[in-house]
């Protein structure tokens, strides 16, 4: 192992991953948003609305993000559409997030008991009423484990922006592994990247899910 | 004779095409306690829901102090407000402490004073004997706590008609007895309920008139000596005869 | 209507040559999971194991497998096996062991997780009944952990063949390839076949993964 190499690029790797994470955070605030929404939209069975989400989700799981990349960033612009890498970047992981959110929420919703809700009706609260005070924050609460497991599911998925020429960690070992022949050393600095950008939500992950299997509410 | 308070009318309730109720008619007055028994599967439950419009029926009225409780209708939450409800289990809200399950439709539907509906939900817990129980969460509490808790939850919106659906189905025998004797507390008190219960003595003890519902249909409407003592219809017999044993030897 | 370029994929044998390339990743895919399967099998059980060295181990080997992009083990596999070993190894090859050794990590969680989840009293029933141990397994167990593991087991192959994808970039010539060499070939008669082309591609892995999702969701609400 060459220190040395590894000292000076350094830098280099850190450029990398700050981009790895400013495009993979907006992506997945836009996919909490979007999964939201799309949870929403099935929950509450709006006409047309709820076919165009079920058809989307279906697209979305069951496409690899590196097409859809493919087809925003290259296929796109030939009818127009022309965006920057960053920007078709965040817009391929909210395309692809939107649909895993959407279900961990749904699944939340879903998990809430009916007699739940028909308790709060019978209290004399409105259908709003009963979503915002008992049905949303039980959903929510069920929905995190899933909701931490995207997140590093995405995370992780951000690995295949360089296919797009976005600099990022990939690009950059890649980049070096064909320049240097360094490849221990570049390779060595790729996963210790990505375990500090991974390991601490991982952490977080299994803590948040451990207090919630094994307590609940009221410990 | 005090006046009507609930007015069921020729109610009639479907599920995919089977037939649940099929035109039940009753009154109840206010202070009256109603027990409603019958086989399972009879729609006793459905009624009570049906009552309190958690079902949309096929026809028939619902009438609670002269104003119709109907399915879907802008003013079914204010009509709720005045039916307390109580389900066989896990109706309270999980992720709140007793004080705020019970405070929580008292303060955001009707809009009261904090201090002084805690004062009052504070004054019912320790009625049903759960004052050291109030922030404690409900997977805290045995079966029998929570259908307190549930039972105050329900007293706290002041309704003028408290509904109980097999509120002891689920319990085990050692707790049945401390919440039937909050509802018989409740009943000396002179509240207005309908009960749904496969207790057959402690309907006995506490019905004012028995309601016997077989296939959709109110069979026999009697008081409670009346009905188990000497009912008049065949089906009312068999289902009596459920609940003796002879000696096998 | 402006030009989609969607006249490339009749030009010549394109679609064959489109076709052909999905089919290495299929391939690729099909032979690792059929290889995760037993190799999963077998480390759910050693996973069960109370054994304080096999737990560390494969725990250690199944956190590191699943937090690590798979391209990244894709980039570890392809770049050192040259520079440590001197072997030489095809991308192909490359992937198969790098989805392998995934695949065997996410298949020995499903089988541990199925097994711990058979409640402790269906073995004590089995015991009850005068089974043999074997028995229970083979007649209570068994049947029970299958059920539960083969809609995830499917779930397995559509992210398997999802995942596959990434082979591009390790020079392994697959599907996108094939496209991206479609496309350089017709770069001046046919400038917008990107358009018609991606889309196509799109639409392939669509139909391939869609039905096996529809499957695996199907079966997973029969036996729920």
């Amino acid at each position: 192992m060459n220190w040395d190499f590894i000292l000076k690029y350094l830098p280099l790797y850190e450029t990398a991953a700050l981009l790895t994470v400013k495009i993979g955070l907006i992506g997945i605030a836009l996919s909490i948003a979007v999964g939201f929404l799309c949870a929403a939209a099935l929950y509450f069975k709006v006409p047309v609305l709820r076919q165009i989400v079920i058809v989307y989700i279906e697209i979305s799981r069951n496409t690899p993000l590196l097409i859809q990349l493919f087809f925003i960033y290259y296929a796109l612009p030939k009818v127009g559409v022309a965006m920057s890498a960053q920007f078709c970047g965040v817009l391929g992981l909210a395309f692809l997030g939107g649909s895993y959110m959407a279900e961990a929420f749904r699944s939340g919703l879903e998990a809430v008991e009916p007699i739940q809700n028909e308790s709060a009706l019978s209290l004399g609260m409105e259908r709003s009423q009963a979503l915002r005070y008992v049905i949303l924050p039980q959903a929510v609460s069920i929905s995190v484990p899933a909701f931490v497991a995207n997140i590093i599911f995405l995370l992780k998925e951000t690995s295949v922006f360089s296919a797009i020429s976005l600099m990022d960690l990939m690009f950059t070992a890649k980049d070096l592994i064909g320049q240097y022949y360094k490849t221990t050393e570049s390779l060595f600095l790729l996963v210790v990247f990505y375990l500090i950008i991974l390991l601490p939500v991982s952490i977080l992950g299994s803590y948040v899910e451990r207090r919630l299997r094994y307590a609940g509410f009221g410990s | 004779m005090a006046e009507v308070l609930l007015k069921v009318k020729d109610l009639v309730k479907q599920f995919d095409g089977g037939t649940v109720l099929d035109g039940i008619s009753f009154d109840v007055r206010r202070g009256e306690v109603i027990v409603v028994v019958g086989s399972s599967g009879c729609g006793k439950s459905t009624l009570l829901r049906c009552i309190n419009a958690l079902e949309p029926i096929q026809g028939g009225s619902v009438e609670l102090g002269g104003e119709p409780v109907v399915y879907g209708s802008k003013n079914l939450a204010r009509m709720r407000q005045q039916i307390g409800m109580v389900f066989q289990s896990y109706d309270l809200f999980p992720h709140m402490n007793v004080i705020d399950n019970i405070l929580l439709a008292p303060l955001k539907v009707q809009k009261r004073n904090k201090s002084e509906a805690r004062a009052e939900a504070m004054e019912l817990l320790k009625r049903v004997g759960l004052e050291d129980k109030a922030e404690s969460y409900p997977r805290q509490l045995s079966g029998g706590q929570k259908q307190r808790v549930a039972i105050v939850r329900a007293l706290c919106m002041h309704p003028v008609l408290l509904l109980f659906d097999e509120v002891t189905a689920a319990l085990d025998p050692e707790m049945v007895r401390e919440v039937l004797d909050v509802m018989l507390d409740l009943a000396g008190q002179g509240r207005t309920m309908i009960i749904v219960t496969h207790e057959m003595q402690f309907a006995r003890a506490i019905a004012d008139r028995v309601l016997f519902i077989d296939n959709g249909k109110i069979v026999e409407d009697s008081d409670p000596d009346t009905f188990f003592e000497s009912p008049k219809s065949d089906r009312a017999k068999q289902f009596l005869n459920i609940f003796n044993f002879e000696r096998s030897k | 209507m402006p030009d989609l370029g969607l006249d490339v994929l009749f030009k010549g044998k394109n679609m064959l040559r489109l076709l052909g390339g999905l089919w290495v990743a299929v391939r690729i895919s099909l032979i690792s999971v059929a290889l995760s399967i037993p190799l999963g099998i077998l480390l759910g059980i050693v996973m069960t194991w109370k054994n304080p060295v096999t737990k560390t181990v494969t725990r250690i080997y199944l956190e590191f497998i699943r937090i690590m992009p798979q391209l990244v083990l894709l980039f570890i596999v392809f770049f050192s096996s040259t520079r440590t070993f001197g072997w030489d190894i095809s991308g192909e090859l490359a992937s198969v062991i790098v989805f392998t050794a995934w695949g065997t990590a996410e298949m020995g969680d499903l089988v541990r997780g199925a097994l711990i989840s058979i409640p402790k009293h269906q073995y004590e029933s089995g015991a009850a009944l005068a089974l043999s141990p074997f028995q229970t397994y083979f007649y209570i167990i068994i049947p029970q952990t299958v059920r539960r593991l083969i809609p995830l087991s499917i779930n397995l192959v559509t992210r398997m063949i999802k995942t596959t994808s990434l082979i591009l970039m390790i020079g392994v010539v697959e599907v996108l390839k094939v496209a991206q060499q479609i496309i350089e070939a017709n770069r001046m008669s046919s400038p917008n076949a990107a358009f018609g082309i991606y889309l196509v591609v799109l639409i392939m892995y669509f139909m391939i993964c869609w039905p096996i999702s529809m499957l695996a969701r199907y079966l997973e609400k029969k036996w729920r």
